[in-house]
């Protein structure tokens, strides 16, 4: 058993951010299931948003304009007292990060350089070429080994243990030994990330299974607006790498096989600076109208970044070009792009408060697992990085506030407790013959990215919800081929998969249960937006019978009332 | 499975609980489309013929720094490597060298990360930040651009004849790491801390044979940064001046 006052399962920039914030005064562990440098945050291309006004067309700018946009952007679903803490938060966020190091790009004058991003009426998304949440990770680990922050890494997290009231710490996996490991802490925060691979085409990280949302809500710590995912409109074809808004922001266009810039009929003013719900549906308009291209890997539209030159292209989309280089031979100098939109982000997630609060007393979310809600029903570009060392530093004074009042005592029973039925459950899967946890994990995912995805109908989302319960009944039956424990990635492919099951199951029946459409959620058999009936945010919570039990609950608005998004 | 477009993968094994086998090497054959890498390879073996294979990997798009091993003798991210860019149809993969094996492709980074910390990778200011952002020219911050760059997935390391010789040597990264703070423009660390680093573990230890720059898939060149920081070196012993 390992004990800690605070445990923290994440090392990408939220947990890192939070650790930051609480490992001077508490005794604090970090667990995370990679090396904290390989998390998913480490791929952020295009940037952060900050009303700083460094940008000569952006001067006028400041947090209130970047609150309307991000509350537009959201279709009027975010909560807006949160997203007030969020943009009036930015600018000290990102210039704290440049105090600690962080190599944003710049302009002439020497300040943080800024760039136009979709869904913004300024430019003001701060970045460093095209590898803004490399530098970023890469700063606030720095800042953490400075620290000396206590890291765990290569443990996987399979529990939240709680009394129902508050929580006690959780059970780990030591890839390492192949042991389970009760972590009794007096507070514990999760920034797990988001579920992207429960989708097949998505543009995230391979790791990012969404177990951190799953754990929590078997925990019975209630999920929000699991229904919105974001669609990202330029996944690379094949590998669905993303090429980054960035490449739209700095002026690429997207063109469909007729050699047309379609963006002009949906969204004549933003054009390809749309929000990505818009453009999403905007290029699977295109290919299911046959004016798209065909690949043994999807079909697909072009985005052209020639015109702006090699020069540009280097110093502003070095990634981008050696990805297209790498992966597909191909350079975007002189040849235009081939993309797709696939899944990249989850709106939905753990619900927490303005102070990143859960209903578990003592258990807290941070950054893209959790749901405050700052993005409501679609996320513009450019404020996940900003949720998560925003929010993360907000995690640490709550937990940090929590603690200061409450006399915490974790019970080490309940930990030993859920450390043999984990002990029972692995023995299960690695006794004995079974299927394997990866079939189910692709027919689960092509189900997801074509039945849930950009357009939805009852229809399709009735066949989803079938065959997720089918595939929960197969999990019943998985086994590990592998019978030792340590280093075996099929062992805890297969405990993943019971959550990501989960995560699936609240997505799909969130998006059935929703008759309308808003932001990334569309409806082709309710194509409106109905405020009177669903301006709302879904809330989904684990019942005794391991079913998803659906509530809802108001959307806090407190200075833009809702009207019609029109970009 | 002989075909056109099947490849024969030879993967290195090892398990230390299994000390009697030994290492040896396992053959998988594999049917390959266009455009196919080297870790989604490994990811087919493991999720279809064997899950005991065990590598590392995450971001599956060359950013993240989990992949790095050797590929057909050469060392590379196995994400970025693309199966049809052998003219062989056999691929030979083993472990990054330099470090201990865990399991099959996995290796023990401990050393490496050890080296990393000692370089005291952080920004170090002394003077008190402004309201706003410490400014920065284009031109500076264009000087650090490369060794920013580094994604610490410990190809140089690994590619390093001195790491081979001497287990407390240094490393490339890690002299890529400080160099990337001491040319920061905002860095305010004293010269003098290069002092411990002024002996054959440190920057006299390596033979500027390049190894590190042919090994690292992000166009860091670990030697300039050795280069420079014996050049800072050699003129804090000359004018004892402890300023950047
Ligand atoms: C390709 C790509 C590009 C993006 N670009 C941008 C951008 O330009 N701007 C922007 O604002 N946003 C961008 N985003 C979104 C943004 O990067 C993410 O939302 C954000 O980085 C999430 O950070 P996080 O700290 O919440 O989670 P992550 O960085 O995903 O970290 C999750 C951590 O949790 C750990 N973990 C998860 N589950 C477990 C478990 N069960 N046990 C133990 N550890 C666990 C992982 O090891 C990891 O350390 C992009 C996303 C993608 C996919
Ligand atoms: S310098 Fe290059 S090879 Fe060495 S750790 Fe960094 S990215 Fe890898
Ligand atoms: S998987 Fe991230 S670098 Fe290869």
């Amino acid at each position: 058993m390992i004990e800690h006052e605070v445990i923290i399962v994440g090392g990408g920039l939220a947990g890192l951010r939070a650790a930051v914030g609480l490992c001077e005064k508490y005794d604090v562990g970090l667990i995370s299931k990679v090396y904290p440098l390989r998390s998913h945050s480490v791929a952020a291309q295009g940037g952060i948003n900050a009303s700083l006004g460094n940008h000569p067309e952006g001067r006028d700018d400041s947090w209130e304009k970047h609150m309307f946009d991000t509350v537009k952007g959201s279709d009027y679903l975010a909560d807006q007292h949160a997203v007030e803490i969020m943009c009036k938060d930015a600018p000290r966020a990102i210039y704290e990060l440049e105090h600690w190091g962080c190599p944003f790009s710049r302009f002439p004058d020497g300040s943080i350089a800024q760039r136009p991003f979709g869904g913004a009426g300024f430019p003001r998304t701060c970045y460093s070429a095209d590898l803004t949440g490399h530098v970023l990770l890469h700063t606030l680990f720095e800042r953490a080994i400075s620290k000396r922050l206590k890291v765990y890494p290569e443990w996987y997290v399979f529990a939240l243990v709680s009394d129902g009231i508050t929580c006690h710490g959780v059970i780990a996996f030591d890839l390492l030994t192949g042991e389970i490991v009760p972590c009794a802490a007096k507070a514990v925060l999760f920034a797990t990330g988001g579920y992207g691979r429960v989708y097949y085409y998505s543009t995230n990280a391979l790791i990012n299974t969404g177990s951190g949302i799953g754990i929590a809500y078997r925990a019975g710590v209630p999920l929000k607006d699991m229904e919105f995912v974001q669609f990202h409109p330029t996944g690379l074809v094949g590998t669905n790498i993303l090429m980054t808004e960035a490449c739209r922001g700095e002026g690429g266009y997207l063109i469909n096989r007729l050699g047309e810039r379609f963006m002009e009929k949906y969204a004549p003013i933003a054009m390809e600076l749309a929000p990505r719900d818009i453009v999403s549906r905007s290029i699977q308009t295109e290919i299911e109208e046959g004016r798209g291209f065909d690949h043994p890997h999807g079909k697909y539209v072009l985005l052209d970044l020639r015109h702006l030159g090699e020069k540009k292209i280097m110093e502003r989309l070095p990634g981008i070009r050696s990805i297209c280089l790498d992966f597909l031979g191909i350079d975007p100098v002189y040849e235009p792009i081939p993309v797709m939109p696939c899944q990249h982000y989850s709106m939905g997630g753990i619900d927490t408060n303005e102070k990143c609060e859960t209903a578990l007393r003592n258990f807290f979310a941070a950054g893209e697992c959790a749901c405050v809600s700052v993005h409501g029903a679609n996320r513009l570009g450019g404020n996940s990085l900003l949720e998560t060392v925003v929010f993360g530093k907000i995690a640490s004074e709550s937990i940090s506030e929590y603690l200061c009042g409450n006399e915490v005592k974790p019970d080490r029973g309940l930990l030993l407790e859920e450390k043999k039925r984990l002990e029972k459950k692995i023995e299960r899967l690695m006794n004995g013959e079974g299927e394997k946890a990866s079939k189910i994990q692709v027919e689960l995912s092509k189900t997801m990215s074509e039945y849930v995805g950009i357009f939805r109908t009852e229809e399709q989302l009735k066949f989803a919800l079938t065959k997720i319960m089918e595939l929960k009944e197969r999990y019943k039956n998985v086994k590990v081929s592998s019978r030792r424990r340590a280093f075996n990635y099929e062992l805890t492919g297969a405990l993943e998969l019971e959550f990501m099951l989960d995560v699936a199951h609240t997505i799909a029946l969130g998006a059935y249960l929703r008759k309308e459409s808003r932001g990334a959620h569309f409806r082709r058999d309710w194509e409106k937006r109905d405020d009177k009936n669903w301006l709302k945010h879904t809330v989904f919570k684990f019942n005794e019978d391991g079913e998803p039990e659906v509530s809802y609950k108001d959307v806090i608005i407190t200075r833009f009332e809702p009207v019609e998004r029109v970009y | 499975m002989r075909g056109e477009n099947v490849y024969r993968f030879k993967i290195f094994r090892y398990d230390p609980s299994e000390r009697e086998s030994g290492p040896y090497f396992q053959t998988y054959d594999v049917r390959v489309e266009p455009g196919l890498t080297v870790l989604m390879v490994l990811l087919r073996i493991r999720d279809e013929i064997d899950g005991t294979l065990a590598f590392r990997s995450s971001c599956r798009s060359a950013v993240c720094g989990s992949c790095a091993m050797v590929i057909n003798g050469k060392i590379d991210l196995a994400c970025r490597t693309q199966v049809s860019k052998f003219d062989e149809k056999t691929i030979i993969l083993e472990p990054l060298p330099n470090l201990d094996i865990i399991k099959d492709l996995v290796v023990d980074m401990t050393p490496f990360w050890r080296m990393y910390e000692r370089v005291k990778p952080y920004l170090i200011r002394k003077t008190p930040s402004p309201q706003k952002e410490l400014p920065q020219s284009e031109e500076e911050r264009k000087r650090i651009d490369q060794f920013v760059n580094c994604i610490l997935c410990a190809s140089c390391y690994s590619a390093c004849p001195v790491v081979a010789r001497d287990p407390e040597y240094l490393g490339p990264h890690a002299f890529a790491k400080l160099e990337r703070f001491i040319s920061d423009s905002r860095d305010e660390r004293p010269l003098s801390d290069l002092l411990e680093f002024d002996n054959p573990h440190g920057l006299w230890g390596c033979d500027t044979v390049l190894k590190c720059i042919e090994a690292c898939p992000k166009n860091v060149r670990p030697t300039d940064s050795i280069v420079n920081l014996r050049k800072r070196l050699i003129k804090l012993r000359l004018f004892g001046k402890d300023r950047k």
